[in-house]
């Protein structure tokens, strides 16, 4: 486990920069498992008096239209933002990595599979969500499967593509003919090299899914509008973009910066990867 | 050449088959009865005795989804619940809108990301490669209407430069000079996608200048700057012509969003509206219309792709 | 013709670098083939690629050394600076002939386009054409394959077409990095007589770098051997057969199987190829020499000169002292 950790981490020594996104996602975690603690106020309490203030001693961040304060439900905000990511990326893993690796092993079930998957392709990402929410309604656990579904697609592509250039490696080749099944050359020599390109992919999966969410969110498809997430706070701030800018400054930063880390962290990791994985995994 | 196109045509079609049945069987999974779903709750008897006969709801399934093909292949998808109007009317009034803000911001996704991609190549690990490397990244991980906000906060409302949204046809009043009213969209809409082609060509211009052949062509004594335009950014072109397929999917998704920022009459503003006041046949309407546009771009790309690289007819 | 002197090809910064090629020495004359013998990386590629000017920046570098190409020196020119300045005379063809040739351009472009850099430059119009080039280098049908593109040919058709772009460059030297090890051996083989021929008729002078000593034998006429980073030898090729001075030759000798005495197994060189850079100190390859003594251990090391521009990097030459 500390010799993972530690493989884990190298990528990121030399490189500040990735080192840094990776400091802002850990830092996300945090403040989403701590943040009844550290908000400094309830994020819905809402005070008429103070109503749309620029940040301040008070309220760093300011207040929204409701008087609320910004910062608590920024803080709030990742919370969802954590859920989200971490329900869209268990979602694709936990469906597109078993499509993946049995097309790849089974070429004929992997024909019809693919098939479906490039259908699947074929919707625009944002247009295949919305279809979705149309039939499953709007809501949180919806908003992750809707957008879990659009990136269950790329990861079995990638895990198919990886399985299929692992299985004509010379090891496998050998293992096969020396009579492995397939679920012992799966388990002993497939799923272990497809940790580290699969990571790189959940990071990759984990920024486009704030984007994602946010933008459903924005177009009041997403998240309720009870909960404080960073997409809503934007869409309910809109219309008072030029009386208090500051209202849509914070939460959509949240999203970049969030965005913005994991993207970093990713390419740290794709950088670390075999080259012969290194171009199925470019964005 | 006749028969990669064929092939790929062909392809094409099969996919588009596959997804139409899902988009017929859309209609099926939203819940409630699907002649409901169809013409809405306030629909008389007579429309829905009409349309039970049109669709043949009493036949099997099979048959009513060769029923609505056969419509649609006709030009005929149905009658918005909201407007009262054949689908594909609807549709066609938000073309231009979508269709042209599509079009500019290919344009700048063109001349942004390629050309910076190819001095980030040039000035590989200085300073400033680094430093366009990482605002590109910054860009691919903002929200397009994030980016839109602001640009109408600056340009429309602090400097009054630019209108802040709507847009006017161009044969209207005003005529090309309503394109103005598409800049900002256009330019939120290109952040992302420049980013990403800018980040794909740099790093096809390293892949390409660290092949032998381009060494071979050093060797022969040409200029760098004709080494770089002529051979290394000729076959980096490849898999950024590649890319411009998904680049066009991900403009279709985020121009739902962008329109809606800017208040543009496009299809993408219409597919918002439209869930919000479930009119269920433009959502069905456009979502065929974007996966036959999705899947004509790609086969273009695909094709295009087939002339600029002679390798591809052997595969 | 090409007279290279003292070349010093180091990696690192200019204060704490190492050599991984040192004082390398060699001239080729005119119409004449000089092997650049040695075990992969022994620095020969590096030695031929600097002399060319194609080192990637932010990789080894010249520290010391010219290359005079009939009296300038062209060691620090990239090629199209070489070409600009008038000494446009020297190409060169790859080991990799599948990889060497831009895959969107027809074959005739890429030779038209070394045709047309050196007409710039020598304002002289050229009477050849792509075509003639290519009939040059003895491809049939030279009409058709000049709109062929490189994936439609094999890889002996590519090397030959490798070959017409450097003879459009109008060479006096022509460097050969290895250029049949990729090749089926019939192919190798029609590859070789084709630059001996072009040696003859053009006058040409060739520095073919190789490992492959029966390729030495058949086509080169003088032989520079190589060993971490040094030349330890230079002779007439049938005295490096024949009466090799240096240890490392006649060990790399004895290690050609040969046909007329069968013997039981194979002759090996004991211990591994020192890496270029590993010593510095004395004679590189001290440690696996059957005849070292301590002071080959020891600076400096000289030439031995011996008969008939023979020379050899040892104290103690073979058939000369022993």
């Amino acid at each position: 486990m500390i010799a993972a950790t530690r493989t884990f981490l190298v990528p990121f020594m030399r490189r500040p920069v990735a080192a840094a996104g990776l400091g802002i996602l850990v830092l996300m975690i945090v403040t989403a498992i701590l943040a009844p603690v550290l908000a400094p106020y309830d994020p819905s309490k809402i005070d008429p008096i103070s109503r749309l203030l620029p940040p301040n001693a008070a309220h760093w961040f300011g207040t929204d239209q409701f008087g609320r304060d910004i910062l608590s439900r920024v803080i709030y905000g990742a919370r969802l933002a954590l859920l989200i990511g971490v329900g869209v990326v268990s979602f694709a893993l936990i469906t597109g990595v078993p499509a993946g690796v049995l097309s790849a092993l089974f070429p004929r079930f992997g024909r019809v599979m693919m098939r479906l998957i490039d259908v699947l392709m074929s919707f625009p990402a944002l247009l295949l969500a919305l279809g979705l929410i149309v039939i499953l309604g709007r809501g949180v656990s919806n908003a992750i499967l809707a957008i879990g579904v659009v990136y269950l697609t790329t990861t079995s592509r990638i895990t198919y593509g990886l399985t299929l250039r692992l299985r004509t490696e010379t090891y496998v080749e050998a293992a096969n003919s020396m009579g492995a099944g397939a679920f012992w050359t799966i388990r002993k020599h497939v799923l272990p090299n497809l940790v580290s390109p699969l990571l790189v992919q959940a990071s990759f999966v984990f920024a486009f899914a704030q984007l994602s969410a946010a933008s459903l969110d924005f177009l009041g498809l997403g998240a309720p509008p009870e909960i404080p997430s960073w997409g809503n706070m934007l869409a309910e701030g809109r219309i008072f973009i030029t009386r208090a800018p500051w209202l849509l400054f914070f939460p959509g930063f949240a999203i970049a910066i969030t965005a913005f880390s994991l993207n970093l962290v990713g390419d740290a990791l794709r950088d670390r990867l075999d080259p012969r994985f290194r171009d199925m995994l470019r964005k | 050449m006749g028969s990669y196109a064929l092939h790929r045509t062909g392809a094409a079609i099969a996919t588009l088959a596959a997804a139409s049945v899902i988009i017929f069987f859309f209609i099926h999974l939203i819940p409630g009865d699907p002649i409901h779903v169809l013409l809405g709750d306030t629909a008389t008897p007579d429309q829905v005795d009409a349309l039970r006969a049109k669709l043949g709801l009493d036949q099997p399934i099979i048959l009513q989804y060769f029923r609505w093909l056969a419509n649609v292949a006709r030009g005929d998808f149905g009658t918005s619940i909201f407007f009262q109007m054949p689908v594909l009317k609807v549709i066609g009034d938000g073309a231009e809108t979508s269709i042209l803000l599509a079009t500019i911001t290919m344009i700048w996704i063109t001349i942004i990301g390629v050309p910076v991609g190819v001095i980030a190549a040039m000035r590989h690990g200085s300073w400033l490669d680094q430093g366009l490397s990482g605002v590109a990244m910054l860009f691919a991980s903002i929200p397009t209407f994030w980016v839109g906000l602001y640009l109408i906060l600056i340009f429309a409302a602090w400097l009054g430069w630019l209108p802040s949204s709507g847009y006017p046809s161009i044969f209207e009043q005003g005529g090309l000079a309503n394109l103005r009213y598409l800049l900002l969209p256009s330019l939120a809409l290109a952040a992302p996608n420049a980013a990403l082609i800018l980040r794909l060509t740099r790093a096809s211009m390293l892949d390409v200048a660290r092949e032998d052949y381009i060494r071979t062509a050093r060797a022969k004594g040409i200029r760098p700057m004709r080494v770089i335009l002529r051979h290394i950014l000729r076959n980096a072109l490849l898999a950024v012509v590649s890319a411009f397929g998904f680049t066009f999917a991900a403009l279709i998704s985020e121009a739902v969003v962008t329109e809606t920022v800017f208040a543009l009459p496009g299809i993408g503003q219409l597919v918002v509206q439209s869930i919000l006041r479930r009119d269920y046949p433009v959502i069905q309407g456009i979502i065929l219309v974007t996966v036959v546009l999705y899947l004509a771009v790609n086969l273009l790309v695909d094709l295009s792709y087939r002339l600029l690289d002679p390798r591809v007819e052997l595969q | 013709m090409l007279r290279v002197s003292d070349l010093s090809i180091s990696i690192g910064s200019p204060d704490n670098y190492i050599d991984i090629v040192s004082s390398v020495s060699f001239e080729i004359g005119r119409g004449e083939i000089l092997g650049l013998v040695g075990e992969s990386g022994c620095g020969k590629s590096m030695t031929s690629l600097a002399v060319m000017g194609l080192l990637a920046k932010g990789g080894p570098w010249v520290r010391t050394g010219r290359a005079e190409l009939s009296g300038f020196d062209v060691i620090h020119a990239e090629p199209y600076e070489r070409v600009e300045a008038g000494h446009g005379g020297i190409a060169m063809i790859f080991q990799e002939p599948m990889s060497s040739l831009n895959p969107v351009m027809t074959i005739g472009e890429q030779i038209e386009e070394a045709i047309n850099v050196h007409q710039r430059v020598t304002g002289s119009r050229q009477n050849l054409t792509a075509r003639d080039y290519l009939e040059m280098v003895r491809i049939a049908d030279a009409a058709m394959q000049i709109n062929a593109y490189p994936h439609q040919l094999s890889g002996g058709m590519r090397q030959r077409v490798m070959i017409a772009i450097a003879l459009a460059c109008q060479p006096q030297v022509l460097i050969a990095d290895e250029p049949t090890t990729a090749l089926d051996v019939t192919v190798q083989a029609q590859i070789l007589s084709l630059l001996r021929e072009l040696c003859d008729t053009l006058g040409l002078s060739i520095l073919f770098i190789t490992h492959d000593l029966g390729v030495v034998a058949q086509l080169v006429d003088r032989v520079a051997v190589m060993y971490a980073g040094r030349v330890v030898e230079t002779a007439a090729v049938d005295r490096v057969f024949d009466a090799a001075a240096h240890p490392y030759t006649a060990a790399l000798m004895s290690c050609l199987p040969d046909p007329a005495h069968r013997v039981r197994r194979l002759v090996t060189i004991p211990g591994q190829a020192a890496k270029p850079g590993q010593i510095t100190k004395g004679c590189a390859f001290a440690p696996r020499c059957a005849y070292a003594v301590d002071i080959c251990r020891e600076d400096p090391l000289p030439y031995a000169m011996l008969a008939d521009n023979h020379r050899a990097l040892c104290l103690f030459p073979r058939g000369v002292v022993r």
